[in-house]
């Protein structure tokens, strides 16, 4: 390991220094500063006699005396089944008083593509007890299914809920091979008020046991914030693939990790994509996001819901459309639904699971699920269009038809989505109550349904109560 | 050089300068442009693509992390070339033709190693080889010699590639044989193998482009229907996320009835492709009956796999696709997406720091697409044969906004184009193909087959369908300020029939075992009924029936039901007799 003084340039977030030996790409450098304190980073361009060095920890404290050590190896996490109930910053050190790491192994932290061919196509239920996600938008393991969300809505509550919540019906019932349940929580620039929930939280409901956090709170480095969900992953893909976990990984805020490659992207003079972010950034974020899913022949899995805030709400900003096109779906939370007061604040319309369609059905949940949820689509949107209509020509100018479906709009927004943080419901709860919402529609409305199955479920007596009632 | 050659031809030594993510520059290595080069100690493979004095410019295929200046880079003298040969169908592609499962195998992790080769085809494999030509038959390039059962679905041909000189067969046996072994030889002193290679970059040589005349049925309605594509045409399928285009690219290559499905997965999810590989070996062609992969060949560079491979890609899979081209097969190319594939040049021209042209997209960036989508067409083959590729691109706009460069220098080059809307498909309309800024130039080259195939009034009957749209379109206006009850009652009507016309034909359930696949016939009928019910309805109202019980008969709602109806044939003949008979009933 060689030492050199020869830092010619400080820029940002940058380093760089002159050097006699070949350096690796990607290799981690040890930069040590006069007064003693050690910072690390990384080799971003290696040529001969230079190389450009992103230091993690920020560059304050650094001049041109202070000495650069090339370790001879990218970076690397030390990994192990006690890491299940720490709390570690977001390099990887623990800041929870416990004792040090002692890892089985080591894993270069920016993992390895799995072979497209060596995957398992996921399909396997995973039920959070909240109906806007289970009925219509379920999410199975080894999914990578994203909250979009805006800065004030309660997506913590949300994240958490699914955490406390989540279960693989077939569990309950005790035919499980054992596998056991990890969560993994990766902070990216996150307020220290909200640390402090996710933390209560965890503590509070005993989930720290079985979780990994790692922690980059809003004053800690920027630079720092692209290791963090890279050292987190890295725990989940050991933990899902060498210790039979499904694990669950959080990742909470993306949009403070996209800032953070932005702002690296501009210290390095790069052209700039899109507003100004890097043109790799799909890329990049692909390297994070497609480190969800199953392996054939691995009991475990990894499943990720990241977290954004979208920028004013936009969800054609660059980070959440970049995020939509490699996620396997988002769940939309919505402004208008939160200051109703819906609990959880989502909207089904634009939110979406594109694995939706294989892990539900006869055997894995229910077999009217797939045609129920389809009918409630559609019959939410016609009624959210005809509230446009209402707003101009008032609701005694539309037929008893359409008067109907406005009715099933408002139901399905203050009795199927709104249930609050604390409601588990079952898949079977929330199918019935879907049937319950259905039957307000007549029969010949529901086009979407297979005929057996209105008559399995379709619940006569309200409607016709209903319209007695009408009549009356 | 394809992998299927040794290393054994290296002989000009480099040596790495720098090292920059993909982008690896190296000195002292003398070498042309696009030629492959193995880099560093690993021997990670590259491509030159700049030269500049004494300063060599590599992209590398695999990832570049722990390489570093002053590791050799060794030249290999040959462009990038696929290995073509028996074997093809029922595989599954890296960008740079390393056949997935081989990679599993010899790595012995689910995860992707570097630095590992394997070739594109089975070389140790025997063929059961059946001459079609006699010794002492003349030959000439592009000419079979013979054939190989390469799936259950196609006869492989052996061809005499085309940058041979032909000549008199003087020995040709049948056999079996290694793809490496000889199967005939010329007079000219050529000998024919099975393996051919040839430089992904450059197009494989055939003859004039015709006109295409056939559609390409792909058993979708609002495609098949409204805006077909013809074998041997090129579309495009631009939407934003979630709006449905992997779904609606895997119901093309599922149901297409081209000979050959060449899939290219550039840059998308890890878990479609796997979708792909687990589905496609239990569906059957709807054409034979014999498992979907026999006739499919996948390329699956996902998103996290190296950009430089993704790059690469696309030129891969055509140059496949032309191979069977030359076979005199209809092959159908489905490039999903070709987003990906700009963006992966973007980033790879702005490591080298080239001027960028719109949104950071290189200036090449319209001479690369059209140039791809030019591979595609109808062609006469240097053997006097027929052989088409029609190509499918799906375009990723960001932020759903087709002015974007890539969607736009797409347009200006295809003449099919499915925009896929995220309105419909929030509201589960599937496929979210919007009648209204779609369009396709073949249909009226097309209209002839339709109408000797399929119905003789099938372009009236379809114009009908699209005015009905488009009133409706327009009414839909109106209702949104007023109210449809406001409307006349005429129109009012008309809106019902675009209902029907919208949610029972228009929509199709690609989940449903029958509604998945609509052949043309069933198309034109389905067509047909709504139409009926049009006529029926309107004849009654001019008698006097008031619209709500013209639309309450009980047969119309049935309507619907049509696309999910196995019997469909006298499913429709009821339904139109029912229609018939509640609505005279009414007057």
């Amino acid at each position: 390991m060689k030492e050199y003084q020869t830092i010619t340039e400080i820029s940002g977030p940058l380093v760089f220094a002159e050097v006699d030996e070949p350096v690796g790409y990607d290799e981690i450098v040890e930069i040590e500063t006069e007064d003693g304190r050690t910072l690390r980073g990384q080799v971003l361009e290696s040529s001969e006699g230079i190389v450009s060095i992103q230091v993690f920890e920020g560059t304050g404290g650094i001049d041109r005396n202070a000495s650069v050590r090339f370790l001879g190896e990218t970076m690397k996490m030390p990994v192990t089944e006690d890491l299940l109930g720490r709390v570690l910053d977001g390099s990887g050190n623990p800041i929870d008083g416990g004792p040090e790491i002692v890892p089985e192994e080591r894993h270069n932290i920016v993992g390895e593509a799995i072979n497209p061919y060596s995957r398992e196509y996921p399909e396997e239920f995973i039920q959070t007890g909240v109906s806007a996600i289970d009925g219509m938008n379920t999410l199975v393991r080894g999914q990578k299914l994203p909250i979009f969300s805006g800065s004030g809505l309660p997506h913590n509550e949300l994240a958490l809920q699914i955490a406390r919540q989540a279960t693989v019906p077939e569990e309950e019932e005790g035919d499980d091979e054992g596998s056991e349940f990890a969560v993994i929580f990766g902070a990216m620039g996150i307020t220290a008020e909200e640390a402090n929930e996710f933390m209560d939280d965890f503590e509070r409901t005993g989930a720290l046991e079985r979780s990994v956090v790692f922690m980059n709170l809003a004053d800690d480095p920027a630079v720092e914030r692209q290791v963090t969900p890279r050292l987190a992953l890295t725990t989940a893909e050991y933990l899902a693939f060498e210790k039979d976990y499904h694990v669950l990984v959080i990742l909470t805020d993306m949009t403070n990790y996209c800032e953070a490659l932005r702002e690296i992207g501009a210290a390095r003079e790069e052209v700039p994509g899109r507003r100004g972010y890097p043109g790799y950034m799909y890329t990049d974020l692909a390297q994070l996001y497609e480190r969800a899913g199953r392996i054939e022949g691995k009991e475990g899995s990894v499943t990720q819901i990241p977290i954004l805030t979208m920028p004013g709400d936009d969800d054609t900003h660059p980070i959440p459309d970049l995020t939509g096109y490699i996620t396997e779906g988002q769940i939309m939370m919505d402004r208008d639904l939160n200051s109703q007061g819906i609990e959880p604040p989502v909207n089904v319309l634009p939110s979406l699971s594109r694995l939706m369609d294989d892990g539900i059905g006869e055997g894995l949940t229910r077999e009217d699920h797939g045609d129920v949820s389809d009918q409630m689509y559609a019959a939410y949107a016609e009624g959210e269009d005809l509230r446009d209509l209402v707003n101009i020509v008032g609701r005694e100018a539309l037929s008893e038809r359409d008067n109907k479906f406005l009715d099933f709009a408002d139901r399905f927004e203050t009795e199927f989505v709104q249930q609050g943080y604390d409601t588990n419901r079952s898949i079977d709860d929330t199918l019935e109550l879907g049937w319950d919402l259905l039957s307000d529609l007549p029969k010949t409305e529901l086009n979407r349904i297979d005929e057996e199955l209105i008559e399995e479920h379709y619940r006569e007596d309200e409607s016709e109560t209903a319209e007695a009632v009408q009549a009356d | 050089m394809s992998q299927a050659e040794d290393i054994e031809s290296v002989d000009e030594d480099g040596v790495i300068e720098s090292v920059s993510g993909p982008v690896v520059t190296a000195t002292d290595l003398d070498a042309r442009m696009n030629d492959v080069v193995y880099v560093g100690d690993e021997g990670l493979m590259g491509e030159v693509i700049e030269i500049e004095g004494n300063l060599t410019t590599i992209q590398v295929y695999e990832e570049t992390s722990g390489v570093g200046p002053g590791e050799p880079v060794q030249n290999t003298g040959e462009p990038l070339s696929v290995d073509l040969g028996p074997g093809m169908m029922d595989s599954i592609y890296d960008g740079v033709q390393r056949p997935l499962d081989v990679l599993e195998d010899k790595m012995g992790t689910a995860f992707l190693d570097r630095g590992v080769d394997a070739p594109g085809i089975d070389l140790e494999k025997q063929w059961e080889f059946e001459p079609t030509v006699e010794e002492g038959d003349a030959v000439e390039p592009g000419d079979a010699v013979g054939v190989v059962e390469e799936t259950v679905t196609i006869d492989h041909k052996v061809m005499v590639p085309p940058d041979y000189e032909g000549g008199e067969v003087t020995s040709i046996e049948s056999g079996e044989f290694t793809v490496e072994e000889t199967v005939a030889e010329l007079s000219s002193g050529e000998e024919i193998q099975m393996h051919q290679e040839w430089p992904v970059r450059e197009a494989r040589p055939a003859g004039d482009k015709e006109t295409p005349t056939e559609p390409l049925v792909t058993g979708q309605r609002v495609q098949d229907g409204l805006f077909p594509l013809a074998k041997g045409g090129t579309a495009a399928i631009p939407g934003p996320f979630g709006s449905g285009k992997t779904v609606t690219q895997q119901q093309l290559a599922k149901w297409s009835d081209a000979d050959i499905v060449v899939y290219i997965g550039c840059g998308e999810r890890g878990n479609e492709m796997t979708e792909v590989i687990e589905d496609f070996p239990e569906l059957p062609d709807p054409q034979t009956g014999n498992p979907l992969m026999a006739r499919t060949c996948l390329i699956a560079n996902t998103s996290n796999m190296p950009v430089a491979a993704r790059e690469s890609c696309i030129y891969t899979g055509i140059t496949i696709a032309e191979y069977y081209r030359d076979m005199g097969y209809d092959v159908a190319l489905m490039a999903d997406s070709t987003s990906r594939w700009a963006e992966a040049m973007r980033e790879i021209s702005s490591r080298l720091e080239e001027m960028p042209g719109e949104e950071g997209y290189p200036a090449y960036l319209a001479a690369a697409l059209s140039e791809f989508y030019e591979r595609a067409g109808k062609f006469q083959l240097i053997n006097g044969g027929e052989g088409s590729i029609s190509v499918v691109g799906a375009v990723s706009p960001p932020g759903g906004d087709f002015s974007e460069p890539v969607t736009q220098n797409t347009l200006r080059i295809v003449k099919t184009f499915w925009a896929l809307d995220a309105d419909l498909a929030e509201r589960r309309h599937f496929p979210s193909i919007n009648w209204n800024e779609s369009y396709s130039l073949y249909k009226d080259q097309l209209d002839p087959w339709w109408e000797s195939n399929v119905a003789g009034d099938w372009a009236e009957t379809r114009q009908w369908a699209v005015d009905v749209l488009d009133e409706e379109d327009e009414l839909q206006e109106i209702v949104q300020l007023v109210g449809k009850d406001a409307l006349p009652e005429d129109q009012q009507l008309t809106l019902e029939v675009a209902r029907y016309l919208r949610e029972a034909w228009l929509q199709q359930n690609a989940l449903h075992d029958v509604d998945t696949y609509c052949e043309p016939e069933k198309t034109y009928r389905m067509l047909g009924a709504i139409k009926t019910f049009n006529d029926e309805a309107f004849e009654a109202l001019e008698a006097g029936v008031p619209p709500e019980e013209i639309t309450d008969v009980d047969a119309a709602p049935q309507l619907n039901r049509m696309g999910t109806a196995e019997e469909w044939d006298e499913f429709i003949d009821d339904i139109e007799n029912d229609l018939k008979e509640q609505l005279r009933a009414l007057y």
